[in-house]
């Protein structure tokens, strides 16, 4: 099994180290060449959705990612990468996304909560980070804090407000690759 | 090293920053530019350091009416300097809620001898360095994020470069040290023996290291990344340039692929006059002396 990291921007070598501790192979993706090679599924990292969506652009790789994700490649999208999957930009998963929901980064916060799926007591650390206003169809809601929603997975897409690369526990990240063993199967 | 909850959420904000640009921008127009191409960050202050380096005189915190000009204006977060040592102008960038704050050499230093005790904010800090020392000094006293001090205002990349060839290759020599050489390794460096073990151990800083000061091109941004920048700041570089949006853009794209020379050709190609700048044997100040 081998997994993409969009590696343009932000903290993409963090999730390279959760899925290299669980024993998966992973490769960078910061140019469209990169983006032919084999892969299983797709990281989206945590950063500036600005930023990170400004070179998708540029550097063509819009348009061929978006096209994988609707055609069902697994992808995981953390903070800026939930955004990055929203209507606001690539627009593959029905959630309604507020953006610095919690304010600046006085705002930012650490917590525990449940998570659908996965258990109970889940570390979420939360940077700048956005909300949930809504899922909408078939996308469901995985965790809420304070009554927002902060995880939710719609088929092989799954996302999270909060950054689980940045703690220690690896359940989400299992969470994903089970999606992704599902997919090949 | 024992750090609060919120130091980490601080250092976990600069991770955030990583593989991006930082851009010193003056107005809400500029800061609307620079978010646009692509900046991950703005740096919001009243002159860039060409023009605090024209002007001379002190210089100081920017007014409060700007920095909330370019925080309603952009979405990216928005860092801004205090004077090093001038925990005031700290507190009141603190109270405007600022995402990061710069206690900057490039700004009129305020105290001669103390830095400004950043454990005691809620507020994250970037601070410069030249070398591993300073570094760790400047995390001692509660920095979460790391910038090579280089020699702003200049478009002249040489200072940044030493500075950053300093601290890696000051890395590298901690870490092939035996156990009880340490000792000896945080007197020579005036830091605390903690931060030497931790680095010692783990071949890099505990916090996000930026390059600073006299970056001006694509190909600068691409030098200072391969030489183990982990993202760019650029000062006076790109709004004391012939074409701001494009070079802006184009600094960031070679920030993400500075290992690929083909195209970081076309990245530097036709991008207008670049920043004239002044060479650091023309220039009377030495910033980057100043806060050590």
């Amino acid at each position: 099994m081998r997994v993409a990291v969009l590696a343009l921007q932000g903290a993409f070598a963090e999730h390279e180290q959760m899925m290299h501790r669980l024993g998966v192979d992973t490769f960078q993706v910061r140019q469209l060449k990169d983006w032919e090679e084999a892969k299983d599924g797709l990281i989206i990292p945590g950063g500036e959705s600005t930023t990170q969506s400004k070179l998708l652009r540029d550097l063509g790789l819009f348009e061929v990612i978006r096209k994988e994700i609707t055609a069902g490649l697994p992808v995981f999208g953390t903070c800026a990468g939930l955004i990055l999957l929203s209507s606001m930009h690539l627009g593959t998963m029905d959630i309604d996304v507020c953006r610095n929901a919690y304010g600046r980064q006085l705002g930012s916060f650490y917590t525990e909560a449940d998570m659908k799926g996965i258990g109970e007591k889940v570390p979420m650390t939360f940077i700048r980070a956005p909300y949930i206003n809504n899922v909408i169809g078939e996308c469901e809601s995985l965790a809420t804090v304070d009554g927002h929603i902060v995880a939710a997975r719609q088929g092989r897409q799954l996302v999270t407000a909060f950054h689980p690369e940045l703690n220690d526990d690896l359940r989400v990240h299992e969470y994903f690759l089970n999606i992704i063993k599902k997919a090949v199967d | 090293m024992k750090i609060t909850k919120q130091q980490e959420l601080n250092r976990n904000l600069a991770q955030m920053l990583k593989g991006g640009v930082i851009m010193d921008v003056t107005t809400p127009e500029q800061a609307r530019i620079a978010e646009a191409a692509g900046a991950c960050a703005v740096m919001a202050l009243e002159r860039i350091p060409a023009d605090i380096r024209a002007a001379g005189g002190v210089s100081r915190m920017s007014d409060p009416k700007m920095i909330r000009g370019i925080q309603e204006t952009v979405s990216i977060p928005v860092m801004a300097k205090c004077r090093i040592g001038h925990f005031a102008e700290a507190q009141i960038l603190q109270a405007l809620e600022i995402d990061y704050i710069d206690e900057s050499e490039v700004l009129s230093p305020a105290d001669n001898v103390y830095h400004i005790d950043k454990t005691r904010f809620n507020v994250p800090f970037v601070c410069g360095a030249k070398n591993l020392g300073e570094a760790l000094r400047r995390i001692a006293e509660g920095a979460t994020m790391i910038r090579t001090k280089g020699e702003p205002g200049t478009g002249d990349v040489v200072q940044a470069v030493t500075h950053m060839r300093m601290m890696q290759s000051e890395i590298r020599r901690l870490q092939s040290m035996s156990d009880d050489e340490l000792y000896e390794a945080a007197k020579q460096l005036q830091a605390p023996l903690e931060l030497v073990e931790y680095v010692h151990e783990n071949g890099k800083l505990p916090v996000v290291n930026f390059a600073a000061g006299g970056v001006a091109t694509p190909a600068d941004a691409a030098l200072m990344m391969q030489l183990g920048a982990e993202g760019v700041f650029v000062g006076s570089g790109i709004f004391k340039s012939g074409n701001p949006e494009r070079r802006a853009a184009a600094i960031v794209q070679a920030v993400t692929n500075y290992k690929d020379a083909k195209m970081l050709a076309e990245l530097s190609t036709d991008l207008g006059e670049a920043m004239v700048g002044i060479n650091e044997q023309e220039i009377a100040l030495l910033m980057a002396e100043r806060g050590k």
